[in-house]
Protein backbone atom coordinates (compact mmCIF):
# COMPACT_ATOMS: atom_id res chain seq x y z
CA UNK A 1 0.00 0.00 0.00
CA UNK A 2 1.34 3.82 -0.92
CA UNK A 3 -0.10 5.74 1.64
CA UNK A 4 -1.72 8.52 -0.11
CA UNK A 5 -0.35 11.84 2.54
CA UNK A 6 -2.73 13.76 4.51
CA UNK A 7 -3.68 15.49 2.34
CA UNK A 8 -5.23 13.19 -0.19
CA UNK A 9 -7.15 11.21 2.60
CA UNK A 10 -10.62 11.71 1.97
CA UNK A 11 -12.40 12.73 5.23
CA UNK A 12 -16.08 13.55 6.50
CA UNK A 13 -18.10 15.86 4.57
CA UNK A 14 -18.62 19.33 6.13
CA UNK A 15 -21.51 18.45 6.97
CA UNK A 16 -21.16 15.00 8.31
CA UNK A 17 -18.56 16.90 11.15
CA UNK A 18 -19.82 15.73 14.48
CA UNK A 19 -20.08 18.73 17.22
CA UNK A 20 -16.94 19.49 19.61
CA UNK A 21 -19.58 18.91 21.78
CA UNK A 22 -19.91 14.94 21.52
CA UNK A 23 -18.79 13.22 24.22
CA UNK A 24 -19.29 9.83 24.58
CA UNK A 25 -20.41 7.12 21.65
CA UNK A 26 -22.51 3.85 22.12
CA UNK A 27 -22.60 1.00 19.91
CA UNK A 28 -25.07 -1.89 18.35
CA UNK A 29 -24.30 -4.83 16.76
CA UNK A 30 -25.68 -6.37 13.60
CA UNK A 31 -25.55 -9.60 13.27
CA UNK A 32 -26.81 -12.01 10.36
CA UNK A 33 -25.75 -14.16 7.57
CA UNK A 34 -24.69 -12.99 3.30
CA UNK A 35 -27.35 -11.40 2.17
CA UNK A 36 -30.03 -10.75 5.19
CA UNK A 37 -29.53 -7.04 4.63
CA UNK A 38 -27.18 -5.64 7.19
CA UNK A 39 -25.80 -3.44 5.00
CA UNK A 40 -29.50 -1.68 3.91
CA UNK A 41 -30.23 -1.83 7.91
CA UNK A 42 -26.89 0.07 8.92
CA UNK A 43 -27.85 2.78 5.35
CA UNK A 44 -31.42 3.40 5.77
CA UNK A 45 -31.13 4.79 9.39
CA UNK A 46 -27.43 6.26 9.51
CA UNK A 47 -27.10 9.67 9.25
CA UNK A 48 -23.54 9.43 7.06
CA UNK A 49 -22.78 7.38 3.93
CA UNK A 50 -22.19 3.67 5.14
CA UNK A 51 -18.44 3.03 5.85
CA UNK A 52 -16.39 0.26 6.19
CA UNK A 53 -13.75 -0.38 8.61
CA UNK A 54 -11.47 -3.73 8.51
CA UNK A 55 -9.39 -5.89 10.87
CA UNK A 56 -6.96 -8.38 10.09
CA UNK A 57 -7.16 -11.60 12.76
CA UNK A 58 -4.10 -13.36 13.23
CA UNK A 59 -4.54 -16.46 15.07
CA UNK A 60 -3.21 -20.01 15.17
CA UNK A 61 -5.13 -23.23 14.94
CA UNK A 62 -8.81 -21.27 13.87
CA UNK A 63 -8.56 -23.37 10.93
CA UNK A 64 -8.75 -20.48 8.06
CA UNK A 65 -8.32 -21.68 4.86
CA UNK A 66 -4.92 -21.38 4.06
CA UNK A 67 -5.51 -20.34 0.58
CA UNK A 68 -2.16 -17.94 0.26
CA UNK A 69 0.82 -19.91 1.61
CA UNK A 70 1.44 -23.05 2.82
CA UNK A 71 2.77 -22.20 6.77
CA UNK A 72 0.94 -22.53 9.33
CA UNK A 73 0.29 -18.87 10.14
CA UNK A 74 -3.97 -17.75 10.05
CA UNK A 75 -4.80 -14.02 9.07
CA UNK A 76 -7.86 -13.23 7.30
CA UNK A 77 -9.50 -9.39 7.11
CA UNK A 78 -12.83 -9.30 8.17
CA UNK A 79 -14.78 -6.03 7.15
CA UNK A 80 -17.21 -4.33 8.88
CA UNK A 81 -19.95 -2.15 7.68
CA UNK A 82 -20.82 0.81 9.86
CA UNK A 83 -22.98 3.79 10.22
CA UNK A 84 -23.68 6.74 12.79
CA UNK A 85 -27.12 8.38 14.28
CA UNK A 86 -26.31 11.63 16.33
CA UNK A 87 -28.55 11.17 19.48
CA UNK A 88 -27.69 14.35 21.17
CA UNK A 89 -24.61 16.85 21.09
CA UNK A 90 -23.20 14.97 23.62
CA UNK A 91 -24.11 11.54 22.50
CA UNK A 92 -23.67 9.03 19.21
CA UNK A 93 -24.66 6.03 18.41
CA UNK A 94 -22.92 3.73 15.79
CA UNK A 95 -24.42 0.53 14.38
CA UNK A 96 -22.10 -1.98 12.71
CA UNK A 97 -22.87 -4.67 10.10
CA UNK A 98 -20.85 -7.56 10.92
CA UNK A 99 -19.42 -9.52 7.43
CA UNK A 100 -20.23 -13.31 6.67
CA UNK A 101 -17.35 -14.93 8.14
CA UNK A 102 -18.94 -15.48 11.90
CA UNK A 103 -16.40 -17.30 12.95
CA UNK A 104 -14.02 -13.95 13.51
CA UNK A 105 -16.65 -11.59 14.60
CA UNK A 106 -15.98 -13.12 17.83
CA UNK A 107 -12.08 -12.47 17.38
CA UNK A 108 -12.62 -8.82 17.32
CA UNK A 109 -12.42 -7.98 20.87
CA UNK A 110 -14.97 -5.73 22.53
CA UNK A 111 -17.18 -5.37 19.47
CA UNK A 112 -19.88 -7.41 21.54
CA UNK A 113 -18.52 -6.52 24.62
CA UNK A 114 -19.16 -2.84 24.72
CA UNK A 115 -22.37 -3.26 23.06
CA UNK A 116 -25.34 -2.08 24.38
CA UNK A 117 -27.03 -4.81 22.51
CA UNK A 118 -27.11 -6.58 19.39
CA UNK A 119 -30.21 -7.38 16.57
CA UNK A 120 -29.94 -10.44 14.99
CA UNK A 121 -31.61 -10.22 11.16
CA UNK A 122 -33.04 -13.86 10.26
CA UNK A 123 -33.72 -14.67 6.28
CA UNK A 124 -36.90 -17.28 6.54
CA UNK A 125 -34.68 -18.83 3.74
CA UNK A 126 -31.82 -19.71 6.13
CA UNK A 127 -32.86 -19.96 9.17
CA UNK A 128 -30.26 -21.90 10.51
CA UNK A 129 -27.41 -19.52 9.32
CA UNK A 130 -28.24 -17.48 12.30
CA UNK A 131 -27.93 -20.29 15.17
CA UNK A 132 -24.35 -20.53 15.58
CA UNK A 133 -24.02 -16.55 16.46
CA UNK A 134 -27.33 -16.50 18.41
CA UNK A 135 -25.65 -18.97 20.97
CA UNK A 136 -22.65 -17.08 20.88
CA UNK A 137 -24.59 -13.95 22.26
CA UNK A 138 -26.54 -16.01 24.47
CA UNK A 139 -23.01 -17.30 25.99
CA UNK A 140 -21.59 -13.99 26.33
CA UNK A 141 -24.71 -12.45 28.18
CA UNK A 142 -24.80 -10.02 25.33
CA UNK A 143 -28.59 -9.35 25.10
CA UNK A 144 -30.67 -9.25 21.57
CA UNK A 145 -33.67 -8.68 19.39
CA UNK A 146 -34.59 -10.71 16.47
CA UNK A 147 -35.76 -8.88 13.40
CA UNK A 148 -37.43 -11.07 10.58
CA UNK A 149 -36.52 -9.59 7.15
CA UNK A 150 -39.35 -10.14 4.56
CA UNK A 151 -38.18 -11.18 1.24
CA UNK A 152 -40.95 -11.99 -0.84
CA UNK A 153 -39.74 -15.17 -1.82
CA UNK A 154 -39.06 -16.51 1.44
CA UNK A 155 -41.10 -19.06 3.42
CA UNK A 156 -43.65 -16.60 5.81
CA UNK A 157 -44.16 -18.13 9.47
CA UNK A 158 -46.43 -16.86 12.01
CA UNK A 159 -43.75 -14.90 14.19
CA UNK A 160 -44.91 -17.31 17.48
CA UNK A 161 -43.90 -20.30 15.28
CA UNK A 162 -40.24 -18.35 14.84
CA UNK A 163 -39.99 -17.96 17.94
CA UNK A 164 -39.87 -21.73 19.21
CA UNK A 165 -37.58 -22.62 15.95
CA UNK A 166 -35.35 -20.17 16.70
CA UNK A 167 -35.96 -21.59 21.26
CA UNK A 168 -35.99 -17.89 22.48
CA UNK A 169 -36.46 -16.81 25.99
CA UNK A 170 -40.13 -15.59 26.47
CA UNK A 171 -38.75 -11.92 26.74
CA UNK A 172 -36.90 -11.87 24.01
CA UNK A 173 -38.87 -9.35 21.70
CA UNK A 174 -39.03 -10.85 17.43
CA UNK A 175 -40.46 -8.48 15.31
CA UNK A 176 -40.63 -8.44 11.29
CA UNK A 177 -38.75 -5.32 9.41
CA UNK A 178 -38.13 -4.65 6.09
CA UNK A 179 -34.39 -3.09 6.15
CA UNK A 180 -34.71 -0.71 3.38
CA UNK A 181 -37.54 1.85 5.07
CA UNK A 182 -35.84 4.08 7.07
CA UNK A 183 -39.17 3.83 10.07
CA UNK A 184 -38.81 0.03 9.63
CA UNK A 185 -35.45 0.14 10.77
CA UNK A 186 -35.48 2.78 12.99
CA UNK A 187 -39.03 0.62 14.76
CA UNK A 188 -36.12 -2.53 15.68
CA UNK A 189 -33.42 -0.02 17.31
CA UNK A 190 -36.32 0.67 19.35
CA UNK A 191 -37.57 -2.23 20.32
CA UNK A 192 -33.91 -3.43 21.29
CA UNK A 193 -33.86 -0.04 23.48
CA UNK A 194 -36.74 -0.83 25.04
CA UNK A 195 -35.54 -4.67 25.44
CA UNK A 196 -32.48 -3.16 27.09
CA UNK A 197 -34.74 -0.50 29.40
CA UNK A 198 -36.74 -3.63 30.50
CA UNK A 199 -33.81 -5.38 31.50
CA UNK A 200 -32.90 -2.33 33.26
CA UNK A 201 -36.06 -2.30 35.31
CA UNK A 202 -35.68 -5.62 36.29
CA UNK A 203 -32.58 -5.66 37.12
CA UNK A 204 -30.98 -8.01 34.72
CA UNK A 205 -28.33 -6.47 33.20
CA UNK A 206 -25.96 -5.07 35.93
CA UNK B 1 -43.94 -26.63 5.95
CA UNK B 2 -41.69 -26.02 9.92
CA UNK B 3 -38.44 -24.15 10.02
CA UNK B 4 -35.31 -25.55 11.16
CA UNK B 5 -35.06 -25.96 15.24
CA UNK B 6 -32.10 -24.37 17.05
CA UNK B 7 -31.41 -24.95 20.61
CA UNK B 8 -30.95 -22.09 23.08
CA UNK B 9 -27.20 -22.00 24.98
CA UNK B 10 -26.87 -20.65 28.95
CA UNK B 11 -24.51 -17.51 29.93
CA UNK B 12 -21.11 -18.79 30.09
CA UNK B 13 -18.60 -18.44 33.28
CA UNK B 14 -17.72 -15.02 33.35
CA UNK B 15 -13.84 -16.24 34.24
CA UNK B 16 -14.28 -17.49 30.24
CA UNK B 17 -10.78 -16.96 28.85
CA UNK B 18 -10.58 -14.07 26.46
CA UNK B 19 -10.27 -14.89 22.99
CA UNK B 20 -6.77 -13.66 21.59
CA UNK B 21 -6.12 -10.47 20.43
CA UNK B 22 -6.04 -9.90 17.03
CA UNK B 23 -2.18 -9.24 16.02
CA UNK B 24 -0.15 -7.28 13.70
CA UNK B 25 3.55 -7.01 12.16
CA UNK B 26 4.57 -11.04 11.80
CA UNK B 27 4.40 -10.54 8.19
CA UNK B 28 1.41 -12.90 7.67
CA UNK B 29 -0.27 -11.60 4.53
CA UNK B 30 -3.55 -9.73 5.59
CA UNK B 31 -6.19 -11.93 3.27
CA UNK B 32 -8.81 -11.20 0.71
CA UNK B 33 -8.44 -9.19 -2.21
CA UNK B 34 -6.45 -6.44 -0.61
CA UNK B 35 -3.56 -4.94 -2.11
CA UNK B 36 -1.96 -4.11 1.21
CA UNK B 37 2.38 -4.74 1.46
CA UNK B 38 2.59 -6.53 4.59
CA UNK B 39 6.05 -4.75 5.03
CA UNK B 40 4.37 -1.44 5.05
CA UNK B 41 1.95 -2.98 7.63
CA UNK B 42 4.92 -3.97 9.44
CA UNK B 43 6.33 -0.74 9.84
CA UNK B 44 3.22 1.81 10.64
CA UNK B 45 2.63 -0.48 13.59
CA UNK B 46 6.12 -1.41 15.11
CA UNK B 47 6.36 -4.25 17.44
CA UNK B 48 3.88 -6.39 17.99
CA UNK B 49 3.58 -6.86 21.55
CA UNK B 50 4.19 -2.97 22.37
CA UNK B 51 2.06 -0.98 24.56
CA UNK B 52 -1.45 0.44 22.96
CA UNK B 53 -3.64 2.12 24.20
CA UNK B 54 -7.39 0.61 25.02
CA UNK B 55 -9.35 2.19 22.38
CA UNK B 56 -12.69 1.44 20.99
CA UNK B 57 -14.04 1.09 17.73
CA UNK B 58 -16.34 4.06 18.96
CA UNK B 59 -13.61 5.89 21.27
CA UNK B 60 -14.09 9.43 20.01
CA UNK B 61 -10.57 11.12 19.37
CA UNK B 62 -10.40 15.00 19.00
CA UNK B 63 -7.06 16.56 18.02
CA UNK B 64 -5.24 18.92 20.62
CA UNK B 65 -2.31 20.15 18.81
CA UNK B 66 0.03 20.92 16.27
CA UNK B 67 2.19 17.83 14.65
CA UNK B 68 5.25 18.59 15.25
CA UNK B 69 7.94 18.36 12.21
CA UNK B 70 8.33 14.85 12.33
CA UNK B 71 4.94 13.81 11.97
CA UNK B 72 4.49 10.74 9.67
CA UNK B 73 2.17 10.90 6.87
CA UNK B 74 -0.28 8.88 8.27
CA UNK B 75 -0.42 10.76 11.96
CA UNK B 76 -0.48 14.04 9.96
CA UNK B 77 -3.50 12.59 8.21
CA UNK B 78 -5.07 11.50 11.44
CA UNK B 79 -4.76 15.26 13.14
CA UNK B 80 -6.27 16.82 10.26
CA UNK B 81 -9.17 14.46 10.23
CA UNK B 82 -9.49 14.38 14.09
CA UNK B 83 -10.07 18.83 14.00
CA UNK B 84 -14.00 17.73 14.66
CA UNK B 85 -14.17 14.48 16.73
CA UNK B 86 -14.21 11.24 14.83
CA UNK B 87 -14.64 7.13 16.12
CA UNK B 88 -11.67 5.05 15.59
CA UNK B 89 -13.86 3.15 13.19
CA UNK B 90 -14.28 6.47 11.18
CA UNK B 91 -10.10 7.03 11.05
CA UNK B 92 -9.93 3.39 10.10
CA UNK B 93 -12.60 3.99 7.52
CA UNK B 94 -11.31 7.07 5.75
CA UNK B 95 -7.22 6.44 6.55
CA UNK B 96 -8.41 2.64 4.90
CA UNK B 97 -5.81 0.96 7.62
CA UNK B 98 -6.88 -1.93 9.70
CA UNK B 99 -8.49 -0.70 13.34
CA UNK B 100 -5.59 -1.90 14.94
CA UNK B 101 -3.40 -0.15 12.70
CA UNK B 102 -4.78 3.14 13.91
CA UNK B 103 -5.10 2.34 17.29
CA UNK B 104 -1.36 1.77 17.41
CA UNK B 105 -1.40 5.27 15.18
CA UNK B 106 -3.21 7.13 18.02
CA UNK B 107 -0.87 5.35 21.06
CA UNK B 108 1.52 7.78 19.96
CA UNK B 109 -0.53 10.48 19.35
CA UNK B 110 -1.94 10.03 22.79
CA UNK B 111 1.44 9.77 24.33
CA UNK B 112 2.26 12.78 22.91
CA UNK B 113 -0.60 14.35 23.92
CA UNK B 114 -1.21 15.60 20.83
CA UNK B 115 -4.46 14.12 20.66
CA UNK B 116 -7.57 13.50 23.13
CA UNK B 117 -9.47 10.13 23.43
CA UNK B 118 -13.21 10.56 24.97
CA UNK B 119 -14.58 6.78 26.09
CA UNK B 120 -17.45 5.10 24.82
CA UNK B 121 -19.91 4.04 27.39
CA UNK B 122 -19.78 0.27 27.25
CA UNK B 123 -22.63 -2.24 28.61
CA UNK B 124 -21.23 -3.43 31.28
CA UNK B 125 -21.16 0.53 33.16
CA UNK B 126 -23.96 1.64 32.09
CA UNK B 127 -24.84 4.12 34.83
CA UNK B 128 -28.68 4.55 34.48
CA UNK B 129 -31.74 4.33 32.65
CA UNK B 130 -30.88 7.56 31.54
CA UNK B 131 -28.55 7.03 28.84
CA UNK B 132 -31.36 4.17 27.03
CA UNK B 133 -34.12 6.86 27.36
CA UNK B 134 -31.28 9.32 25.18
CA UNK B 135 -31.06 6.93 22.70
CA UNK B 136 -34.67 5.80 22.69
CA UNK B 137 -35.23 9.97 22.17
CA UNK B 138 -33.02 10.25 19.47
CA UNK B 139 -34.11 7.47 17.63
CA UNK B 140 -37.81 8.61 17.92
CA UNK B 141 -36.60 11.72 16.10
CA UNK B 142 -34.93 9.60 13.03
N1 LIG C 1 -37.37 -7.56 0.11
C1 LIG C 1 -36.40 -7.12 0.89
N2 LIG C 1 -35.13 -7.05 0.40
C2 LIG C 1 -34.14 -6.61 1.22
C3 LIG C 1 -34.39 -6.25 2.55
N3 LIG C 1 -33.22 -5.88 3.14
C4 LIG C 1 -32.29 -6.02 2.19
N4 LIG C 1 -32.82 -6.44 1.02
C5 LIG C 1 -32.07 -6.70 -0.22
O1 LIG C 1 -31.24 -7.82 -0.01
C6 LIG C 1 -29.99 -7.66 -0.66
C7 LIG C 1 -28.84 -7.90 0.31
O2 LIG C 1 -28.85 -6.90 1.31
P1 LIG C 1 -27.52 -6.44 2.08
O3 LIG C 1 -27.90 -5.33 2.99
O4 LIG C 1 -26.40 -6.19 1.13
O5 LIG C 1 -27.17 -7.75 2.92
P2 LIG C 1 -25.93 -8.02 3.92
O6 LIG C 1 -25.05 -9.02 3.23
O7 LIG C 1 -26.55 -8.62 5.14
O8 LIG C 1 -25.23 -6.73 4.20
C8 LIG C 1 -30.00 -6.28 -1.27
O9 LIG C 1 -30.30 -6.40 -2.64
C9 LIG C 1 -31.13 -5.57 -0.55
O10 LIG C 1 -31.75 -4.59 -1.35
C10 LIG C 1 -35.75 -6.33 3.03
O11 LIG C 1 -36.04 -6.02 4.18
N5 LIG C 1 -36.70 -6.78 2.16
MG1 LIG D 1 -23.21 -6.26 3.82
Amino acid sequence: MDFKGSDTVPGPRTADHLPHTAQAAVKIVIVGGFGVGKTTMVGSVSEIRPLTTEETMTQAGVGVDDNYGSETKTATTVAMDFGRISITDQLVLYLFGTPGQERFWFLWNGLFEGALGAVVLIDTRRLEVSFDVMGRLEERGVPFVVAVNSFPDGPRYPLEELRAALDLAPNIPIVECDARRRASSRDVLMTLMHFLHSLHTTGALT
Amino acid sequence: MTPPRRRRREPRERAAPEPPKPRHGDGADPAQGTTRNPERLYVLTGAVDGERANLDLVTLIVTRGDPPPATSPEQTALLRLCAAPLSVAELSAYLELPFSVVTVLLTELLTAELVQARAPIVRQALPDRSLLEAVMHGLQRL
